[in-house]
Parts: C-alpha cells; sequence; structure tokens
C-alpha cells in the first residue's frame, strides 16, 4: 500500500528542529505544504529477473532529511540509488518508473545520468577515499575528474574540511594521504568530496555501519549542520539513528513503501501494523 | 600417546621445516647461477667491454658495446609495442571481460603466453623480416613486443580487478562519466602495480634469445637506426658460447653476467617502484 499521498510536510517557515522536539506546531503541520525536491513516482527496480523495489511513490521534502528504513533486502539502498541513477551501474540492474528531481524525471531519455549524479551527491557505506590523492586531492577529486580548476582550489578545500567539521583535525596533514585517516575522518572527507560538486541533494547510504559510536555521533551532528542547505536521504538499519536525525522516515518492507510519515509520527503512533512491528522489534 | 598439544605442535615443527628445506632447494639454482655467472664473468668486463667492437677472432681485447645498445634499442621497441596496446587490451578485459568476445580475449591471451618463443620469432620472420627482405632491429623489438602482450595484458587485468569496486563508485557518484573513472581513478590506483608487472616482462624479454634469431639476427658492428640487423647480448653470448675460442667464451661469460645485471636493475626498480606508492605520503 503507497501512502505517498498521506506524507506530512512540514511548512516552509517551520523551524528546522530535530523531530520530536516542538510537538504542538509539528501536530498541525499538513500535508500539501510544500514542494518537494524530489519525487518517485511507481518506481520499480531490476536486478536481472528480480524486482527488488515494487512500485515506490515517495516525495521527498526539501532541506530536510528523510530516512528510509527497513529490514534488510527491502530495497532501500537499492532505492537511494535510483535517485542518481547509480542503480543501473550494477550490469543487469534496471528501474523503471519515474524519479523527478525539480519536477524533471532524472530516468528520462535525454537526461545524462553523469550530470544527475553531481547534483545529487552520494556517500556510501564504507568510507572510500581514493587511495593515490592526499587529503587536499580527496576534496577537489569531484571537481578536478570533472576537468574543472578552481579559481583558489585552497579556499574550496578549506571550506569544505570546514563543512563537514573536519578542518581542525587536518589542516596540518592536508598532503597525507586520505586512507591513513580513521574510519570516521575518512567519511567525513567523503561528505566533503561530495559537498565540494555543490549538489543539491545528498544521499547517504548507511553512512555509520562501518563507524565506531563516537563518529557515529559526529557524523550525526554533520548531517545537523548539513539540513540546513542541503536535501538529504540517509538510508540506516539504526532506528535510533532515523528517530535522532531526520524529520521524516519511510518505512519499506518486501520491496514497497509501507508508510511515510513525520519520524515522531512514524515512531509514536504508526498507522500501519507492520510499522509499529518493526520499530518495536517484533521482526527484522 | 602424545597429547593434543603435543601432537599439534609436532605438526607445526614438521611442516615449517618441510617449507624451509623446500625453500632452501629452490634457492639452490638461483644462488648457483648467480654465483657461477659472476665468477666466470667478472675477469672479462672491462671498460672496453662496454665501449669497443668485438674483435675479430685471434686478436685480443674489444667489447659487446653494440650488443648492449642493441638490447637496450631492442627493449625500447618491445616496451613502445607491447605496452600500449597490452595495458589498454587489459583495461578492456577488466571492463568488458565477461562478453564472449572478451572471453575469447583472455584465453588467446593465455595460450599465447605459452606459445614458444622461437615460434614467435619465426612469424615474426614471415610477417616483418620476409616483406623487408632483410633482419631489422624493428623486427626484434616486433618479436619481443608479442612475447611481452600475453603478461602485460594479463597482469593489468588482474591488477585493475584488484582494485576496490567502491572506488569506482565513489568516481562515478561525483558525477565522473565512466570511461574518466576508469583511467583516472581505477588505472591510477592500479599503476604502480601495473608498472611492477610490466618490468617483470621486460625483463623477461630483455633476455630472450630465439625470437631474435631471425629478427634482429645480429650485427658484428654499430648498427645505425632500426632498420638494420642489430647485434643484442642474448644473441652474442649464443654465438660466443658456441664458438671454439677460449677468449670468447670468456666475453659470453661477462655478457651473461651484464645481463643479468640489466634483468636485475629492471626487476629492483620494479619493487622500488611499488616501495615509493606504500611510503607515499
Amino acid at each position: 500500500m503507497s501512502v505517498g499521498s498521506q506524507s506530512k510536510i512540514s511548512r516552509p517557515n517551520h523551524r528546522r528542529g530535530s523531530a520530536g522536539d516542538d510537538k504542538s506546531r509539528w501536530d498541525e503541520v499538513s500535508v500539501s505544504a510544500l514542494v518537494p525536491k524530489m519525487r518517485t513516482e511507481d518506481l520499480h527496480a531490476y536486478f536481472g529477473q528480480t524486482e527488488v523495489l515494487k512500485g515506490i511513490s515517495l516525495q521527498i521534502a526539501e532541506k530536510q532529511v528523510t530516512a528510509v528504513i527497513g529490514p534488510s533486502g527491502c530495497g532501500k539502498s537499492t532505492f537511494v540509488r535510483c535517485l542518481n541513477r547509480m542503480h543501473e551501474v550494477v550490469p543487469g540492474a534496471r528501474a523503471t518508473g519515474q524519479v523527478l528531481l525539480d519536477k524533471q524525471d532524472i530516468y528520462q531519455g535525454d537526461v545524462d545520468a553523469v550530470r544527475v549524479r553531481r547534483r545529487v551527491g552520494m556517500v556510501f557505506q564504507k568510507p572510500n577515499p581514493f587511495p593515490t590523492m592526499s587529503i587536499r586531492d580527496n576534496v577537489l577529486a569531484g571537481l578536478r575528474l570533472n576537468g574543472e580548476r578552481p579559481d583558489d582550489p585552497d579556499a574550496v578545500v578549506e571550506k569544505m574540511l570546514q563543512r563537514v567539521a573536519l578542518w581542525d583535525e587536518v589542516k596540518d596533514i592536508l598532503g597525507r594521504a586520505g586512507t591513513g585517516l580513521s574510519g570516521g575522518q575518512q567519511q567525513r572527507l567523503c561528505i566533503a568530496r561530495s559537498l565540494a560538486l555543490e549538489p543539491e541533494v545528498l544521499l547517504m547510504d548507511e553512512p555509520c555501519s562501518a563507524l565506531d559510536p563516537i563518529a557515529t555521533a559526529r557524523v550525526e551532528e554533520l548531517i545537523h549542520e548539513l539540513r540546513k542547505s542541503y536535501t538529504i536521504v540517509i538510508v540506516t538499519h539504526n532506528m535510533q539513528q532515523a528517530a535522532r536525525v531526520a524529520n521524516f522516515t519511510a518505512f519499506f518492507y518486501l520491496g514497497k513503501l509501507i508508510e511515510h510519515d513525520r519520524t515522531d509520527v512514524i515512531f509514536t503512533r504508526p498507522k500501519e501494523p507492520r510499522t509499529e512491528d518493526y520499530i518495536t522489534g517484533r521482526f527484522g | 600417546m602424545l597429547s593434543r598439544y603435543a601432537r599439534r605442535k609436532l605438526a607445526d615443527v614438521v611442516v615449517r621445516s618441510a617449507c624451509v628445506i623446500a625453500t632452501l632447494i629452490a634457492l639452490v639454482p638461483l644462488i648457483s647461477v648467480l654465483y657461477y655467472v659472476t665468477v666466470r664473468g667478472i675477469g672479462g668486463i672491462n671498460v672496453e667491454f662496454f665501449t669497443e667492437l668485438p674483435k675479430p677472432v685471434g686478436e685480443s681485447g674489444g667489447g659487446m658495446g653494440n650488443a648492449l645498445v642493441g638490447t637496450l634499442k631492442l627493449v625500447f621497441l618491445a616496451c613502445a609495442f607491447g605496452i600500449p596496446p597490452g595495458v589498454l587490451a587489459g583495461v578492456y578485459l577488466a571492463e568488458f571481460g565477461e562478453s564472449r568476445f572478451g572471453r575469447l580475449v583472455r584465453f588467446s591471451a593465455d595460450v599465447m603466453s605459452g606459445v614458444p618463443s622461437i615460434t614467435v620469432g619465426i612469424f615474426v620472420y614471415s610477417l616483418v623480416v620476409l616483406q623487408a627482405k632483410h633482419f631489422s632491429a624493428f623486427a626484434g623489438g616486433v618479436a619481443l613486443a608479442v612475447l611481452m602482450l600475453p603478461t602485460v595484458t594479463r597482469t593489468t587485468e588482474e591488477l585493475l580487478k584488484l582494485v576496490p569496486e567502491s572506488l569506482r563508485e565513489a568516481a562515478l557518484g561525483l558525477g565522473v562519466p565512466k570511461w574518466r573513472a576508469t583511467l583516472r581513478v581505477m588505472l591510477r590506483t592500479a599503476a604502480p602495480g601495473i608498472a611492477t608487472g610490466v618490468m617483470l616482462a621486460v625483463a623477461r624479454v630483455a633476455g630472450e634469445t630465439a625470437p631474435l634469431l631471425f629478427t634482429a639476427f645480429s650485427n658484428p658492428f654499430w648498427s645505425s637506426g632500426l632498420n638494420e640487423p642489430t647485434a643484442s647480448l642474448p644473441m652474442n653470448i649464443y654465438n660466443y658460447a658456441v664458438s671454439p675460442y677460449e677468449e670468447w667464451h670468456r666475453q659470453a661469460w661477462a655478457a651473461a653476467l651484464v645481463l643479468l645485471l640489466l634483468v636485475l636493475l629492471l626487476n629492483i626498480s620494479a619493487r622500488l617502484l611499488v616501495r615509493s606508492r606504500v611510503g607515499a605520503r
């Protein structure tokens, strides 16, 4: 059952606190107050003959954090990979349906997937800085590999590393290999690398699952900061994390969207029994 | 009855000793070759050996300057002809190798690496030498390149496959086109390893004699350009070693030592390349 139409979207002028705070005003939030940044319509995704996503229709609100939760294999990673056309990179993978980015269908024939990925950045589960590049070059990698030469590369490096709160830790070792950093630092470096391209949407595919609790907390703080300027979609198998960082939460099960609502609603009074079963730990 | 622990310890000692002994046995030929060639060859090495032309039989002195230059020339040509197509074919196999054609190419490369080098010599003889109607450094370079090709191709493929797929995803996720991600991230990351593989292939063909028999042939004089028959160290070693003259035998040993050092040098530089990558800041 698709419940995308029931999604409640905050008013544009609403203070963006973490989900759950400021309850009285959240309760008044109405359904169609805001134009979504991205929207999927009847999105199906396949690996060969296997259908992984079975008709997902979901709205992703601008400058909000949307968490995608669900048990392993429910298609949540595949879903975010469809949002910047990384799904089709895997041999045999394809997708049908619509994915609208600012009302433009990114799956239309004449849309260049490479351009989509510059507007919709991605952070992966395992930190993957380029091992042949220094910390500095990693930040600039997206620009350089696209043949761009920023006027003041040092300024870009500092700005991006400041933005991910990594600058103070690495400002004296910018020439060292990015792979020499700790896991949490590497992940923030990878986020800086994505942000250097000035994307509009940032997809995060379980960005903390390879990190320890302290590094996780750092990345979550960062997400709090980033949602002021970016639209963020985060896949997580950690429900506490979803509750902490996301304004909206979508629950996926067996390739279907079961429920999508404000995070506090999903976690306190979900409409679907399956959602309730999952968040209370009865399965998955 | 031994205790479990004692049995395990005993097994450990036995297996470990077997490994050490096997290693020593494997080292015997290597050490003896190095030792023997050094002892026999060191006497023939002097400045003349590197700068002079061979002297006619009966006269003492003379050197193999032309053969040394010839070998370098042949190796250079082999690299120029062999490395670019080899590396690119390796990229093709790593990227698109699961197609039917890809499997065919991989199979051909494997078969080719087992083809006897003299066969490659004959092949290039009929392809290049018979057309040009004379032996040449060019033909020799082509023959060595053909020998290098499968090694370079397969090494490149294997090393590219070792680069984690997550790096490609990282690049693609940054909006980098696939070809650029392949060249500037995948190939760049595998580059030190590929360089090592290529160096080893070069070292291997630098000592080849059979493919040069009908291609570069030999030349007692300096050869100019690439279109003349060219002396090379392996060919000279062969010619001098089968001659009946004591003086020539001495020179053959010296040439063998020089060739050995040349190959050693290539090997060491290959290893340094890898080390510089690990030590890179």
